[in-house]
């Protein structure tokens, strides 16, 4: 009744449903995002300097116990239901690779604890994260190939 | 009996003897938390999993509905029950200790009415002296289920509705007391072409519409019979979308025209996006403010059409179109 009495079809409809539905903030996202995932780089190079300059960590070494701290916080406020929420008013900014990468192992993790350890946490620990590591391997692999192939010519 | 094409008029009026609402703590501190029956803070409500958290509320949304009907479990012909999650586990486990007959449906959102409906019409033609209708949602085993794991940390557009944590059950029956449901219009199968999942309200703007167009035509009735007229969970996205499909085609249906999902939270309380989803949505607010209006005296006679999209998981991320349906029942204060 609807589509024939109105005319509406699936491509005037989704026209005009977009142009009433509130847009996607761009511009607000943007810059939060910008402003957050900096103040964590920011934050992780603080604590390199920390390691490098109070523990005597060489610069390269210093490395793996940032990002061990960095992902101890994320875990932790992923923990607390802290993460989620920030990351809602924070968006990509909070998907900066490592507290990103941890709260989505993590949250997948705490999310199937009620089906046990082996089936529930082991097979859905990587749901959400499991993507990021096939596509950065596949295209490490990819962008290897490419540099291998300059070197030789 | 059949009135028109899709609506169903009871002639001997069956009646809600009884409801049961539960909510939690969001839901609670919303605008109409006072007119629930119980609110709860525990997200997990003393069990060990969202699931089963789900599961409780059903239980006692149920058990508080027959209660208040002044009857006991064993005395109702059936239970009609519905929620989201899959293989039906709120509504099919809740029965487990029952012992009543079980017809399990699922409409998505508009599961509280099609089993309004359903036992309205159990009851109005003999096949049941009283019939108890729940729903039930819980917004963490709903985000789970649907998008991502509770504590992932993801972005959700302004278009995002916020499932509704809670249960609403109802015993229609034969009695003297209780509001009267006269008409259920039932809804068919409308998708527009919406295949984003966030974008809900639009989807299912298109089956409120036809559903409330329909009920007009059918029933011979216009809006303006009714004090109030609730869409389910449409919220701020989808109902004005729903209100322009209807001044097309010719129905203007003014302030009286809501929706459970703008109703149930405050738009400063965080994230709530749009509003409320969920079978529990248009449950908890129809079964606990709405009626409760008719039995107030601030309406003579109301119409709820829940919405429902009835997409899955798998459908949504093969990028399909999300078909809609929606149920319009008719509420009624005695004596009108």
């Amino acid at each position: 009744m609807l589509s024939a009495k109105l005319g509406v079809d699936q491509r005037h409809y989704k026209a005009y449903a977009k142009s009433v539905q509130p847009p996607k903030p761009w511009a607000k996202n943007g810059l939060r995002a910008f402003l957050v995932g900096g103040a964590i780089c920011l934050i992780g190079q603080g604590l390199q300097d920390l390691f490098v300059h109070i523990f005597h960590f060489s610069e390269k070494a210093a490395g793996n116990p940032t990002v061990a701290v960095l992902i101890i916080f994320s875990v932790l406020l992923t923990g607390f239901g802290v993460y989620d929420v920030f990351a809602q008013w924070a968006g990509a900014g909070s998907a900066v690779p490592v507290t990103g990468f941890a709260n989505a192992v993590a949250s997948a993790a705490l999310e199937h604890k009620s089906e046990g350890y082996i089936v529930g946490v082991g097979t859905n620990m990587f749901k959400v994260a499991g993507p990021v590591i096939v596509f950065g391997v596949v295209s490490a692999f990819v962008v290897g190939l490419i540099r291998y192939l300059f070197h030789v010519i | 009996m059949l009135c028109g094409q899709q609506t169903w008029q009871f002639p001997t009026r069956p009646r809600v003897l009884g409801t049961g609402t539960i909510v939690g703590e969001k839901e609670g501190q919303g605008p109409l938390g006072d007119r629930f029956d119980l609110v709860v803070t525990d997200p997990y409500v003393g069990q060990d999993s969202f699931e089963k958290a789900e599961r409780k509320l059903m239980e006692k949304a149920q058990e508080t509905a027959v209660q208040k009907a002044g009857l006991t479990i064993e005395s109702i012909s059936m239970v009609i029950s519905g929620d989201l999650l899959a293989q039906n586990i709120s509504s099919h486990f809740a029965a487990r200790t029952q012992g009543r007959p079980l017809f399990n449906v699922f409409s998505a959102c508009a599961t509280s009415m099609q089993a309004v409906a359903m036992g309205a019409q159990l009851v109005d033609t003999g096949y049941a002296s009283n019939v108890l209708a729940a729903v039930s949602s819980h917004n963490s085993s709903a985000e789970r289920a649907f998008r991502y794991p509770t504590e992932y940390g993801a972005q959700k557009p302004p278009t995002a509705h916020c499932t509704v944590t809670g249960a609403g059950a109802l015993v229609v029956g034969k009695g003297n007391t209780g509001p009267i449901i006269t008409h259920a219009t039932l809804g068919k199968v409308i998708d527009l072409g919406i295949d984003n999942p966030w974008e809900m309200g639009a989807a299912m703007a298109p089956a409120a519409a036809d559903t409330l167009a329909r009920h007009f035509l059918d029933t011979g009735r216009k809006p303006e019979d009714y004090d109030l007229i609730a869409t389910g969970d449409l919220a701020r996205v989808g109902h004005p979308i729903a209100r322009h499909l209807l001044l097309e085609l010719g129905y203007d249906l003014g302030e009286r025209f809501t929706d459970c999902g703008i109703l149930m939270y405050d738009k400063t309380q965080s994230e709530v996006f749009s509003g409320g989803s969920g079978p529990a949505c248009a449950a908890c607010v129809t079964f606990g403010h709405l009626l409760l209006g008719l039995t107030e005296k601030c309406y003579r006679r109301i119409l709820v059409v829940a919405t429902g999209a009835l997409l899955s998981p798998i459908s949504s991320q093969q990028k399909d179109t999300i078909p809609c349906i929606a149920h319009a029942v008719a509420f009624e204060r005695d004596g009108e």
